[in-house]
């Protein structure tokens, strides 16, 4: 995964300079030869001057992300091998004890459970849904830039916006949804949507797909805008019907947009935090409890700094094993025949 | 699609088979546009049913759930315009957002800069520093975070102690989006600025900053973004009058749980400036997240 996003990310960039200089590769090849050479003059004597100059700009990020955010990694997998209740000393050495205590409670392995269903649930319903909404949009309208813009309102409000009104809708027998639904001879759960244990994950699923199934169409438009124009031209002229034409060429080539999107979707969901907060704070009965609420409550409420540090270091791992995974099962078909597509692009970047 | 073609008279081979393409087109379009406010009304209905119902009484709520207000009230909007802990969450929502933008925005071009334009041994090495920190989300080191923020640090109940953390894990995806935008400024452009006598730095502030204004517009709104919704971290960090917008409709919500009206009132207007300005850059949010996708 980490090179093919940054393959893409200067492949993207590439192209988008290629309007403002059209021809790089002619025009840089012979100045380059010369910069080689007055670079070479100047090196000596601006050596010194050069490495202060690269640490002058490249520390400030560095230190930023070496306390705030390696140290805490570091200090996660500390806290993991202590029992300590955040007082005093790190002097309780457990060794894996935490781990054990983890991966034996039930409301933490039930919890990867969950982050594994709203995982695959949110792949499942965002990816024909949003694909089809994408398709549909993906033709002259009028209309077509507010539908985007309308579309991509739910995913613009935070987690917490959208978790506070749904919370409200999904209230049993006086929010809007159980009078919609009584009103189609339908009767709404009696302990809520949100209170019944076997529907709330189902329930917090549905919410989450309505929030970042804008952002699946956003970037499945965008990919679609990639695809050669010339291309539905010559299917046409050879008599496909508007369905093959989406399965033999529009489909097929938005495979890297589509993949991708599914690594991002993988990853938030694997994070997923303030909307179950927000909606269920994990209840009813840990039914809806993920990795992050989990650990969270552990080092909040019950002050368990030990087995919180541990836990995050197994979702750290689950995140990344399903990454490299990820990136070997899927991500892997775009950066070998891909590469061939986009090779003579990125040259000239 | 076949608009496309009924668009281009070169490429269609009869008149016949045009005038059938469109009509079938037509009649698609119907079921296109009924998809398409199908689409709209479950997208949107959720919040204009929250925004709507801050105009109403809970007792109209109570009454009839579903119905528009009737009459109009205007006292839930009023009262949370009135409410001081709003402004104060609005507040401190805008110099954490602001302050983390900053952040992220300046030492993403400074650390982007050498990395795209400068040849050295380790310019390498350390973009991939930058590029493994995409794989650390911040949940991972939430609890030592929040440790060392609070007792080493004491930056517990700060804008700082927020924005700090945030702009960190932010910056990976920052650098990562800039360094291909700065690498693909043409070459000539500091050549002439060398022979015109500019040091690499006065090449940075006087060429490059200017040039890679779009880019660092598009990083800035999603550091914006980001730090705007954030939740965890601002959880775990402040408490009373330090507590940012999304904390304050959450507190809100549970501890007026009985005035739903209420509650969709202060939703609504919290929800109100991020939207305008969300739906203003729209396109530069789009643009980061498609640059983090593929083009």
């Amino acid at each position: 995964m980490i090179p093919t996003v940054a393959q893409e990310v200067s492949f993207v960039s590439s192209s988008r300079t290629d309007d403002a200089d059209p021809n790089p590769v002619s025009v840089t090849q012979p100045t380059r030869i010369k910069s080689v050479k007055a670079k070479e003059r100047r090196r000596k004597p601006a050596d010194k001057r050069k490495n202060l100059e690269i640490l002058f700009f490249i520390s400030p990020a560095l230190i930023l992300i070496a306390v705030f955010m390696l140290l805490p990694i570091i200090q996660a997998v500390r806290f993991s091998v202590y029992n300590w209740k955040g007082f005093g000393p790190l002097v309780d050495f457990v060794g894996l004890k935490n781990y054990a205590r983890v991966l034996q409670n039930e409301v933490f392995t039930d919890a990867m459970i969950h982050n594994l269903i709203i995982i695959g649930g949110s792949i499942a319903l965002q990816l024909p849904i949003g694909l089809g909404i994408a398709l549909l949009l993906n033709r002259k309208m009028k209309i077509q830039s507010l539908l985007r813009t309308i579309i991509f309102v739910p995913y613009v409000l935070s987690e917490v916006i959208a978790g506070v009104i749904w919370f409200q809708l999904l209230q049993p027998q006086y929010g809007v949804v159980d009078t919609i639904i009584s009103k189609l001879g339908i009767q709404g759960p009696a302990q809520g949507w949100l209170g019944t244990p076997e529907l709330a994950l189902w329930t917090v699923l549905a919410v989450l797909t309505w929030k970042y199934l804008g952002l699946a169409v956003i970037l499945f438009l965008a990919g679609l805008q990639g695809v050669p124009s010339e291309l539905y031209e010559a299917a046409q002229i050879d008599g496909a019907s508007w369905w093959q034409i989406q399965r033999k060429i529009t489909i097929p080539l938005l495979g890297p947009t589509l993949r991708t999107w599914g690594f991002l979707s993988m990853i938030g969901s694997l994070q997923l935090f303030d909307m179950v907060w927000i909606l269920t704070g994990g209840g009813p009965a840990n039914s809806t409890t993920t990795m992050a609420s989990f650990l969270v409550s552990e080092g909040t409420k019950r002050q368990n700094f030990g087995v919180a540090a541990a836990a995050s270091v197994i979702l750290f791992v689950v995140a990344l094993i399903l990454a490299v995974s990820y990136q070997q099962f899927v991500l892997k078909r775009d950066s070998q025949p891909d590469d061939e597509r986009t090779k003579p692009k990125k040259v000239k970047a | 699609m076949s608009t496309i073609l009924a668009t281009g008279p070169q490429h269609t081979p009869t008149q016949a088979k045009r005038a059938k393409k469109r009509s079938k087109n037509q009649g698609g379009n119907v079921l296109v546009y009924a998809l398409a406010l199908a689409v709209v009304a479950l997208t949107l209905g959720p919040v204009l049913y929250g925004v709507l119902g801050g105009f109403r009484t809970n007792a109209q709520l109570a009454q009839n759930p579903a119905g528009l207000p009737a009459p109009w009230v205007l006292d839930n909007y009023l009262g949370v315009l009135k409410n001081p802990d709003f402004w104060n969450y609005a507040l401190n929502s805008s110099m954490i957002a602001v302050i983390t933008t900053l952040i992220v925005v300046i030492f993403g071009v400074m650390a982007a800069y050498p990395l795209a334009r400068y040849q050295f041994r380790l310019r390498e090495p350390i973009f991939m520093v930058f590029v493994l920190g995409l794989l650390f989300p911040a949940t991972v080191a939430i609890v030592p975070l929040f440790i060392m923020i609070t007792r080493d640090l004491h930056m517990g109940n700060t804008w700082w102690g927020v924005a700090l953390p945030q702009a960190a894990f932010a910056l990976p995806m920052t650098v990562v989006i800039l360094r291909p935008f700065l690498m693909a400024l043409p070459q000539e452009l500091e050549e002439a600025a060398q022979l015109d006598g500019a040091s690499r730095i006065g090449f940075f502030w006087r060429i490059l900053l200017p040039l890679s204004g779009p880019g660092m517009v598009t990083v800035g709104v999603l550091a914006f973004v980001g730090s705007w919704n954030a939740y965890l971290l601002p959880l775990l960090l402040l408490q009373g009058d330090m507590r940012t917008l999304p904390l304050g409709v959450a507190d809100y919500s549970s501890e007026h749980s009985a005035d739903t009206a209420g509650v969709f009132a202060f939703t609504a207007l919290a929800m109100i400036p991020a939207l305008i300005f969300f739906l203003a850059m729209q396109k530069r949010i789009v643009n980061g997240l498609q640059g983090a996708v593929k083009g």
